[in-house]
This record gives structure tokens, sequence and C-alpha cells, in this order.
């Protein structure tokens, strides 16, 4: 049989953004910015643009690849892709249906992209206007439970329930974000700490969720260019390169917003990704040097982060200190740039960016020798996707 | 209508054009609770679903259960995200499950005072909260703790 595994076959060989800003504040057009957070990628890896001739994206992105081609005057589309469901938690799946096309030959040189402008759209965080509401909808709004807060926090609630987990736990993990945030000057949060005490004192969204625990809502683009590995060494930058992937979720995870009734509620559905994951990569939790993992709400990186076996849900009030998450000395650096919390929220492909630069040296808060990248897109959704970038050394 | 645990103004919940849950409101408006179950295994599911999941077959009854279940999970929701609920908060949302419908699971309010504990695995009564004046009428199941 032949080799079915993506890993070695691709790299990630450049990466992109626009600025990024808070919502409703980006000057140009959504699809202007999606323009230039390619262009910045294509730039960043030394290629002409009119040679990308593959396009993924997720979360039902409002900018098409026909569209994105033409403008960019692409001389072939050959791949024109997007993965379907659960908003951010497709993020790594782009990634992984990007590497699946290039492994495979379907196309040559594939570019990621993402580009939010909540301010010129609908914001995630607000609840449905319309007059009635049917199917499963129609079972959550009318108790007030519509909005992704809503939705998940009974997840986590009933994780920390069932494991003796405290609040202290979610707040190490928003403190990471916007500790590493501080050094970012492309965060959004950059120059805006916080404290214990700020956590703490911060008002309830929904239970178990404070302030700081919920990702922002943000404009922006990013992207990232994806060619085969062997095409890699001649580009401009240090190639990050995929070594594993998975896209899915278990037996019946109900979409959001019938999710109350998937029977693995306190979950956020990593749990036969993991597994296959780390197969397809060749290495395991203990290999992994950097995390990046989606903060929709922090409840989600708690689980995320248990179901790829870092510790055990007994461990978690241990392991989860500040201490433990800060690069460059922690045990576990984890979103290193800020992430959605801080960062900025493109959606969890900023997390994308963030997982190549750690590989070339390039992050703001580096860890020293990083060579195996982890990134992980949109827990407690469905379907979740998650990704093992790594360096030359490890193929 | 004056004694509903949230305010007017939410989103009416409607059946589909198509008509998968209208069992499920009409059950309601009687003060009735009923889900879906496999006339071939006896299996309860919910939410409405037009094949089984157990063996794929898309003849499914609509059976009255009793309206009693246990806290599953909950969330006590502080900020508003619906023009309508800008005074209404903070309000309790529960995760339901029915032990005596195979632990299907539904969400509610969970009545009384809004700044309770909500004691996961609680015994729960259903509630049947008639919106008769809303357009069109409905009715929701609501919860709260048994004594």
């Amino acid at each position: 049989m032949a080799d079915r595994s993506l890993r070695g076959r691709v790299a990630v060989v450049g990466v992109g953004e626009t600025a990024y800003y808070r919502h409703g504040q980006a000057s140009d057009p959504e699809f202007v910015l999606c323009l230039k957070a390619i262009l910045a990628a294509c730039e960043d890896a030394g290629i002409d643009p009119t040679t990308i001739d593959g396009f993924a994206s997720y979360s039902n992105d409002r900018n098409d690849p026909p569209t994105l081609a033409t403008a960019l005057g692409c001389r072939e589309l050959r791949f024109s892709n997007m993965q379907w469901g659960g908003g951010g938690g497709g993020g790594a799946g782009a990634m992984a249906n990007a590497a699946a096309a290039v492994a495979t030959g379907l196309a040559d040189c594939v570019v990621v992209y993402r580009a939010l402008a909540q301010g010129q759209f609908g914001r995630f965080g607000q609840g449905p206007q319309s007059r009635t509401v049917s199917g499963d909808l129609a079972l959550t709004v009318p108790y007030g439970q519509m909005s992704p807060a809503q939705w998940y926090a009974p997840k986590v609630t009933r994780f920390m329930y069932e494991h003796g987990i405290g609040q202290d736990a979610l707040r190490a993990i928003a403190l990471a974000s916007y500790h590493h945030a501080q050094a970012n000057p492309r965060a959004v949060m950059y120059g805006r700490p916080l404290t214990a005490e700020g956590y703490d004192e911060s008002r309830w969204i929904t239970e178990p969720f404070h302030l700081y625990d919920c990702c922002q809502e943000n404009d922006g683009a990013a992207a990232l260019i994806l060619v085969p590995a062997e095409r890699a060494k001649d580009l401009k930058q240090t190639p990050a390169y995929v070594l594993g992937a998975a896209i899915g979720a278990g037996y019946r995870v109900h979409s959001t917003p019938a999710g109350f009734a998937t029977p693995d509620l306190a979950s956020s559905h990593f749990q036969t990704l993991a597994p296959r994951l780390y197969e397809m990569a060749g290495v395991g939790p203990a290999d992994v040097d950097v995390v990046q993992c989606y903060e929709n709400f922090t409840g989600g990186v708690l689980m995320a982060l248990v179901e790829h076996g870092f510790f055990a849900p007994g461990e978690a009030m241990e392991f989860l200190k500040l201490e433990n998450l800060v690069a460059p000395t922690g045990k576990l650096p984890l979103n290193t740039s800020g992430g959605n919390l801080a960062e900025c929220y493109m959606h969890g492909l900023e997390l994308q960016i963030e997982a190549t630069r750690q590989l070339r040296g390039q992050s703001t808060a580096q860890v020293p020798d990083a060579e195996v990248s982890l990134a992980v897109a949109g827990p407690m959704v469905t379907p979740v996707s998650t990704i093992i970038l790594g360096s030359e050394a490890t193929l | 209508m004056s004694d509903a645990y949230l305010p007017p103004g939410l989103p009416i919940p409607v059946p589909e054009r198509n008509g998968l849950s209208t069992p499920y409101w009409q059950a309601l408006r009687g003060g009735m609770l009923k889900v879906q179950r496999n006339p071939r295994t006896g299996a309860f599911q919910w939410p409405p679903q037009w094949i089984a999941y157990d063996d794929q077959g898309f003849e499914l009854d609509w059976v009255e259960v009793a309206p009693r279940g246990v806290i599953y999970s909950w969330t006590r929701v502080w900020h508003p995200v619906h023009p309508a609920l800008r005074d209404a908060c903070p309000y309790i949302v529960v995760v339901v499950e029915l032990p005596q419908a195979g632990n299907v699971r539904m969400l509610g309010n969970l009545l009384g005072d809004p700044r309770q504990d909500v004691p996961i695995g609680a015994d729960v009564e259903a509630v049947f909260e008639h919106h008769a004046d809303a357009e069109p009428p409905f009715t929701l199941a609501q919860w709260r703790l048994v004594d």
C-alpha cells in the first residue's frame, strides 16, 4: 500500500497577516484584508502570487477562491476547498486539506486563508434577532441560550465538576495568552497586561467564563502558503513541515446549538483525533515543544490539553499554572503570540502562523530549539481539527 | 405572559416547515413532554431527527415521557446577547437528563432564585410555561428542583 501519511511531504513556507484590529476598526473591506494577507504570505515566502494554484479555508469564509484567484491573477486554479462546519474548529483542517492537495499532486502551491471583519458583517457573540426560530435553535434560544459562550459553558461546567477543577485552571490559560501578548507588537492586547486580580475581578459572561475567558472579536486576515517539501528548501524561510493532522469528532457529537445532546458532553472532542494525530506525526505528547490551542473559551483549552495527552484531568490544577505555560521556561509554553484572547481572534489561523514562527525561531516569545509545534483548532465544536508541524530535524 | 421566567421579546419557537418537531411543540401545548423512540429497538433519541441513530430506520414514534429529570450541567448567564434580555440577567440554563427516557438531554431554565446554587445530580420536574398570548402561541418545558 502506498504511504497514506502526510508526514514530511508538505511544508509551510510563507505566513502573513494584516494589522489586527478590534472589531469594526479595519478601514479596508474584508476582501482587501484577505488579499493583503495572502500577498504578505507570498512576500514572506518569496513566491510570485500568480503561482498560487490552490485555496483552502473554513467556517464559510466569505472570500471565495475563484474571486481571489481572478483578483490575484493566478495563472491556474487547481484546488478550491472549504472545510465544512465547526467554525474555528476548521483551522487546522484547512491546513490539512491544503497539505493533502499538495501531497497528492492536486495542486502545487496552496494558500490557507481566513479573513474576518466582524464589524462589516454580523458578530459571532450576538444572539439571533429574528422573530421566530426553528429546528435545534428553537430548543435553546427561547431559554436565553443563544451565543457560543452560553452553548459551550455547560460542557466546561460538567468537566470541572467531574474532575474537581477550579477557576484557577482557567485563569492560568487566560494569563498565559495575555503574558505572551505583551511581547508581541502585532497583538491587539499589546501594552494591556492582565493580572490575576484583574481576571478575578472581571465580570462574568456566563459561568464558568469570566470576560477574560472569552475570545475577542476582531477584524483582519491571515494566510499561510504550503508547497511540496522538496521545493521548500529553495525558498526564503526555514520550512515548517507538516508531520501529522487529524480532523473530525467522535460518536454523535451534535453541531451547535444541539450540543447539549452530545453523549460525551464534557469534552472538547479530540479523544479520537489525538491518537491519529500522534500516529501520523510519529511523535507523542512528550515530544511537543510548544502548543497553540484555540481559545474560544479557556475551558475548551483545558479539555483539549487533556485530550492531547499533556496531563490527566486530575492533574489539571497542578499543571495549569502560569509558570508552566510561559515561554521560554515553562514545561508547555502555550499560545505564545497571545492567541485568540490577546493577539487576535483571526479565527485561530493566527495560531497556525505562530506554530510556524516557533519552528523558524521568529516568535516574539520564542521557545529555545523548538522542533515540534502543535496547533489545535476550535475545541468543543464539531468537527475539530489539530496539526503538528516539525522542523527539518524531525523528518 | 407575566409569569414566564424570561421577559417577552425573544424569538418564538415554531416547528420547521417540514414539520419534523411539530409533535413535540403540540404536546407541550397540552402539558405533555414527548420525545422520539425507535419502535423496533425501544431506543429513545433527542433532539428530533428523521432517522433512528441505532438502526437507521426512518419510522420513529413520538412517545410521552415522564416530565422528570436530573440536572446534568448548567450555566448562569450574566451578559445579555439579546435586547430582550437586557434587564433579565442573571438567569440559569440547565442541561437536564431524563433517566426514564434513555438519558436523553434537554435544555431549560431552572426556575426560582437566579442566584441559587445549582446542584448537578439533583432531581427536577418539568413546569409547562404557556405563552398563550404569543403569535403563534407556544409552551416551553421549564424545570424546578424537586423537594
